[in-house]
């Protein structure tokens, strides 16, 4: 029977949500090409794990091993180029996140299978496989082939596919042998590192004024500032702000920042790439000021204003200002 | 090093790409290409800070800074500014082959290029504006045998190897420890990017840049280019809008009235 991994991906005892939405996209492949769909579990003490994912597949094959306890690419390409060269899945599928980015280019070149990153579709078509990508910041999408091959390694971009609540499958635990023989030599995980909390918790916040590139100079940034203070908000940003230092890392939001669910949400130049609307995409209102209309965040706008922010920032703050003098 | 053992030799991959996020992108008539004739092209965002963090360890530990690319002959400006920056030494790698390479076959084509050189580490952008793909940096640490780190947001240099901050998601980092030599691909905001002094840049211009081709390097044509890919562009189209959003038009004091009401009738004002 043909196989059809998914790479489960847990941090901290926690089982990460891009494995329940690789599970719902593999299932549907699966069923396509008829394969077994089968997840891979690699870590420490996988008992739990190990149950629940039972329930959403036909197999799970279990590596425990101390040496992966924590995520480690070196660790974890000896295990899986062992298990993929041994059982020739049709496909695996990984998170395109910080672990599968990390893993998934050394072991598809290590197996010289053909990969794909960073997909948000893709599909079986006369045993050839198609890919969907974004690129140019998610402005263009492209439709792609992959050479054709008996296995395929594809990272799949998260918050892509929906997690499924499906009746129990109670699929098959199968424990294998750990491949690991030596030591894990050139790479060694120390410790996770949480970084400081700020004075602002821009999650508690019903009221988000975010700024992104769009702004252009630090010496720009008190016409959002007054903006959100007009609404009595919080100033949060997208990735760029940060990186060049004009607000501190706690008012990121994004993948890698934080994830809000304010009452409103006005994003002021902020292209939209998906790790910044993932991030925001559940806000309840959600406006959007950008000058190119073809700007991905307008996909997350209830509301769009598309003009130049310069010009319509500083009159919706006086606008409001004058509302909230009127009202009191 | 140098002879003395001391420094560190970095090579650092740069690519030339077009600025998307504030421009309009247009797909050109063959569909599987965009029109670049009204872009603005630079180093990627994310080189730009490999490139630094390049530059930082050299005036910190002495060594020595090589920039390469795989570009036409219009990548001599980026090369040109990692000169200007502070790169000893820059490599373009250019061939008509080349044309139509992902992200494997790219590697490939650096792996050949860097291989003989002396190295103790190879700092590349975690991945590029353009194409996305995040996976040049590690292909080559493999191809080259050398262990890797992504989403890099720190480097410390120790003894025979780095300890680095990797991002991860939710405002969390990992500290790994990485034997040198070894690939680290540079998260952005890792360091702030110097501006070229007027001095650098003419400095720069007196520097040869190497240009190699396929054979220079010991590639034959079936290993790069589509031949030599993983992946193939069969066609671009623009994403389908799902959430159509309610575009608010009029003069300026007519969408600020607009907004102010939609506020207003959330209770948000």
């Amino acid at each position: 029977m043909k196989e059809l991994f998914v790479l489960v991906e847990h941090r901290r005892g926690e089982l990460r949500d891009i494995t329940f939405e690789m599970l719902t996209k593999g299932r549907e492949l699966s069923q396509k090409i008829n394969a077994d769909l089968t997840a891979i579990l690699l870590g420490h003490n996988l008992k739990e794990f190990a149950k629940r994912l039972a329930d959403h597949t036909k197999k799970v094959l279990i590596v425990d091993d101390a040496r992966l306890e924590n995520f480690n690419a070196e660790a974890y390409q000896r295990v899986l180029s062992h298990l993929i060269s041994e059982r020739k899945p049709s496909l695996t599928l990984i998170g395109h996140t910080a672990f599968g980015v990390d893993l998934a280019p050394s072991l598809a070149t290590e197996l010289n299978v053909p990969l794909a990153t960073d997909c948000i579709d893709l599909d079986f078509e006369e045993g050839e496989l198609i890919v969907v990508r974004q690129v140019y910041g998610g402005k263009v999408n492209v439709k792609a082939s992959l050479r054709k091959s008996e296995s395929y390694i594809v990272t799949l971009r998260p918050a892509t596919f929906e997690s499924q609540e499906i009746k129990p499958l109670g699929g098959e635990v199968v424990e294998l042998a750990s491949p690991l023989s030596e030591d894990i030599e050139y790479k060694r995980f120390i410790e996770f590192f949480e970084l400081p909390a700020g004075e602002v918790d821009i999650t508690a916040a019903d009221i988000i004024v975010a700024v992104g590139r769009g702004i252009k100079e630090a010496d720009n940034m008190p016409i959002v500032k007054k903006l959100a203070e007009a609404l009595g908000g919080v100033l949060a940003c997208s990735r760029p702000i940060v990186d060049k230092g004009w607000l501190p890392k706690d008012r990121q939001v994004g993948t890698s920042g934080k994830t809000v669910k304010s009452k409103l949400y006005i994003a002021i130049g902020i292209s939209g790439q998906f790790q910044h609307v993932s991030g925001m995409k559940n806000a309840d209102l959600i406006i959007v000021i950008n000058k190119d209309s073809k700007a991905p965040i307008f996909q997350a706008a209830d509301y769009g204003v598309v003009e130049d922010l310069f010009k319509v920032v500083p009159t919706l703050t006086d606008r409001i200002l004058e509302e909230k003098t009127y009202t009191s | 090093m140098d002879k003395e053992g001391k420094g560190m030799d970095v090579i650092v991959c740069v690519k030339r790409v077009p600025e998307s996020a504030e421009a309009e992108i247009v797909i050109d008539k063959s569909g599987k290409r965009v029109k670049t004739e009204d872009l603005v092209f630079d180093i990627n965002e994310w080189d730009d800070y490999a490139l630094e963090e390049a530059v930082l360890l050299k005036e910190k530990l002495g060594g020595s800074v090589t920039a390469v690319t795989v570009g036409s002959e219009d990548a001599d400006s980026t090369l040109r500014k990692c000169l200007a920056r502070g790169a000893d030494r820059a490599i373009r790698l250019t061939d008509k082959a080349f044309a139509g390479s992902d992200g494997y076959a790219i590697a490939k084509i650096l792996y050949r290029a860097i291989k003989d050189l002396r190295f103790d580490l190879i700092l590349t952008g975690t991945q590029a504006g353009d194409d996305g793909y995040a996976q040049v940096g590690v292909v080559l640490a493999e191809l080259l045998g050398i262990p890797h780190a992504t989403m890099v947001k720190k480097i410390e240099v120790k003894e025979g190897f780095v300890r680095v901050n990797r991002e991860l998601e939710g405002g969390l980092e990992e500290v790994v420890e990485v034997k040198l030599p070894a690939m680290l691909a540079i998260q952005t905001g890792i360091n702030e990017p110097r501006y070229v002094s007027v001095m650098g840049i003419r400095k720069a211009r007196q520097k040869e840049i190497k240009v190699l081709g396929l054979r220079d390097i010991g590639l034959r044509e079936e290993d790069v280019g589509e031949s030599g890919s993983w992946i193939a562009v069969e066609k671009m189209f623009i994403p389908p809008v799902e959430k159509e959003a309610v575009i608010l038009t009029g003069g300026l004091d007519e969408i600020a009235t607009k907004i102010v009401e939609i506020l207003r009738a959330r209770g948000l004002v």
